[in-house]
């Protein structure tokens, strides 16, 4: 898995509350068995008109400012819905490597972890306070540290924000999960013994 | 120390804690369908694995295949690639799969239970997030992304952190016309989408224990609308006396025996919880979603909200919207919203109980002129079979329902069952969110009566007033 340690990149807002992994990826598009491939299927509804290419000059990270962000802005409840995966990997295809909400979808918030992806919980008056900084300056940029657990702003003022601990740990190490799962092969297989000879 | 049902499960399950990150969860039964599956197999392949318990993993076809003749090959090459790379996968790792020929198929999460491989006191994980159905039989199940139905595939174990728990005791006797569906909508309106978000929540109290086992799956299955991972329920006679004689019950131990261990998983008397919730179910009226999320709800003698009585700025700003995109004015009573579709099915209401339900509300009656579309599609093929045996399918067909094969259907909007936009549907199933069923279309929640009740008066009705012919 892509390791995440520090990442510098433009902010992209969007205003929505409990935004749903069908809004994030309309579930036609569900249908394909690869893992990549969905950067043009994210936030279809909204991103294009109905005849499904031309872009919604309404929708605002449609804005050419908005064109190469790499760090999503958005609110309350991101991500909830289904539990597909298909939800971090258009995120990811689209070329987010992190996302910035007061709260997330538990699932949602996972399957970021295991696609290398950030999601990170602010307060609500700090995420309302980046939505009018992002909105005011064009090609507005954060650095987000994972090893400080701190985010910059342009004027180089600072927020810091919390993780858990192993989830920190993972993503800076890019680990997989299966993998440092099976460092404890034989405490599943003793598991699996005293059961049967249990049952 | 008395102990809740998640606290015992968990105990059971733990393979090991190691110090500083997720615990690392033993998982009894691990289903698998089409379109969460193709991925992980993949990953799996890559990294040179293989499916460590194939005989605890069972797949199914649900959400990809036609619910219309199923003799006729699938017309779309994808949903055609998805299912059919599912059988070389399973076939690859002998894995069962109950194939869209198999009499034993149908929604995963009807199938589970029927089939008795959903028990009390197991683990259970999907990649579908309605999983936390099988809750309903005192099961810790809840929904996976791919990257976990990998990492179950390589284990048969999960990494979790302990949740918080939850206990939503809804207590009195359900008055008649009231069903589990309404018990569970009011319970979303009262907690809210996110009201669940952390817990596992525990449906305890009268009106929860006098519902059957079906009632039952329809309430832990929508937990996740409520936000909770898993929602379960303690079990007890009802539970046992359901599962006697599933195909897979364990085979060599008794019965009695099986159901004296099952009961044992039942939460101990005056054990604790983070948060407890308590609702009267007397006061439950039948509930009608009239927004985009299933939290935008109320009883059908209710209207939509009016802006200016809400005083939270964000919550107006999303009710604003779903307004506008249900295409409705605001205060508008519930029973006055015209529909012209109408879907009975999904995983949260198309079990025998609830075609039952909506074949006597249907039984003597037409459906309206004005509905352009009124699907009836069955959980599973073995409930069709059930319910054609009693005769409800003709009940249906007489009354101008489409009587469908068993599949997830319009539930989903992945196969070819869809609103087109604008269109107004009353439907059994559990999302409503924006384009949920179709782009544009437009999705009101409710109970198999009431949806019944609306197909046939064109519009929503209170069930409770219904002449039954
Ligand atoms: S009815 Fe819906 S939630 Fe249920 S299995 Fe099908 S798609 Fe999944």
């Amino acid at each position: 898995m892509q390791s995440f340690t520090r990442h510098t990149g433009i902010v992209a807002p969007l205003e929505a509350l409990n935004v749903d992994t069908d809004q994030i990826i309309p579930k036609q598009f569900l249908k394909r068995i690869e893992r990549t491939g969905y950067e043009d299927m994210l936030f279809y509804d909204w991103r294009y008109l109905d005849d499904g290419k031309t872009p919604n000059p309404d929708f605002e990270m449609n804005a050419p400012r908005y064109r190469d962000a790499s760090i999503l802005l958005t609110k309350d409840n991101f991500g909830c819905g289904s539990s597909r995966e298909h939800a971090p990997w258009a995120l990811y295809d689209y070329g987010f490597r992190c996302i910035l909400a007061p709260s997330y979808a538990d699932i949602f918030y996972n399957n970021c972890f295991n696609n290398g992806m950030l999601p990170i919980c602010l307060p609500g008056e700090v995420v309302e306070q980046l939505f009018a900084e992002v909105r005011a300056q064009e090609g507005y940029q954060l650095t987000v540290d994972l090893e400080q657990l701190r985010i910059t702003k342009p004027d180089g003022g600072e927020v810091p924000f919390d993780l858990h601990p192993f989830l920190r740990e993972r993503l800076l190490n890019g680990w997989d999960q299966i993998g440092l799962t099976l460092r404890f092969e034989d405490k599943i297989a003793a598991f699996e013994t005293a059961r049967s000879a249990s049952a | 120390m008395p102990k809740n049902i998640y606290e015992k499960i968990w105990a059971a399950h733990l393979v090991h804690a190691p110090e500083g990150q997720d615990a690392i969860l033993y998982i009894d039964r691990h289903y698998v369908h089409e379109v969460t599956s193709p991925q992980a197999f993949e990953g799996l392949r890559l990294a040179g694995r293989t499916v460590r318990r194939p005989e605890l993993t069972f797949a199914t076809m649900d959400h990809n295949i036609p619910t219309t003749d199923r003799a006729r090959p699938i017309a779309d090459p994808l949903s055609k690639q998805q299912v059919e790379k599912l059988a070389a996968n399973c076939k690859e790792s002998g894995i069962a799969l109950f194939d869209m020929y198999d009499r034993r198929n149908g929604i995963v999460h009807v199938i589970g239970p029927e089939l008795g491989l959903t028990q009390p006191g197991m683990t259970i994980v999907c990649g579908d997030s309605h999983t936390s159905t099988h809750g309903a039989f005192g099961a810790l199940a809840f929904g996976i992304g791919t990257s976990e139905v990998e990492h179950v595939l390589a284990t048969q174990t999960l990494l979790q952190k302990p949740s918080k728990t939850m206990e939503v005791r809804v207590g009195g006797a359900l008055p008649s016309g009231i069903t589990a569906k309404d018990i569970v909508l009011a319970i979303i309106g009262e907690i809210g989408t996110a009201g669940g978000t952390g817990y596992v929540i525990e449906y305890t109290g009268e009106a929860i224990r006098g519902l059957s086992m079906e009632g039952r799956m329809t309430v832990c299955n929508m937990s996740i609308e409520a936000g909770a991972r898993a929602g379960l329920i303690s079990p007890d006679e009802k539970t046992a006396a359901y599962l006697e004689g599933r195909p897979y019950l364990p085979k060599d131990t008794p019965w009695k025996q099986l159901a004296a261990s099952w009961l044992s998983w039942a939460s101990d008397s005056g054990c604790a919880y983070d948060r407890v919730v308590e609702l009267d179910a007397r006061n439950i009226e039948p509930q009608v979603t009239w927004g985009t999320s299933p939290g935008m709800v109320t009883g059908v003698r209710g209207r939509t909200p009016v802006l200016a009585e809400t005083a939270d700025a964000n919550t107006r700003l999303a009710y604003e919207k779903a307004l506008q995109y249900m295409g409705l004015d605001e205060g508008t009573p519930i029973t006055e919203i015209a529909i012209n579709k109408m879907f009975l099915g999904s995983c949260t209401n198309a079990r025998i109980e609830d075609l039952r339900a909506a074949a006597a509300v249907a039984k003597g009656y037409k459906v309206h002129a004005a509905i352009e579309q009124a699907l009836v599609v069955p959980g599973s093929q073995h409930v069709k079979e059930q319910a054609e045996a009693e005769g409800l399918d003709k009940v249906f067909r007489e009354a101008g329902f489409e009587w469908r094969e068993a599949g997830c259907s319009m539930r989903l909007a992945m196969n070819e069952d869809r609103l087109n936009p604008g269109d107004r549907c009353a439907s059994t199933s559990n999302r409503n969110f924006e384009g949920r069923q179709g782009k544009g279309g437009r999705t009101h929640l409710v109970s198999p009566g009431m949806a019944v009740a609306a197909a046939i008066k064109g519009r929503f009705v209170d069930i409770r007033e219904w002449e039954y012919k």
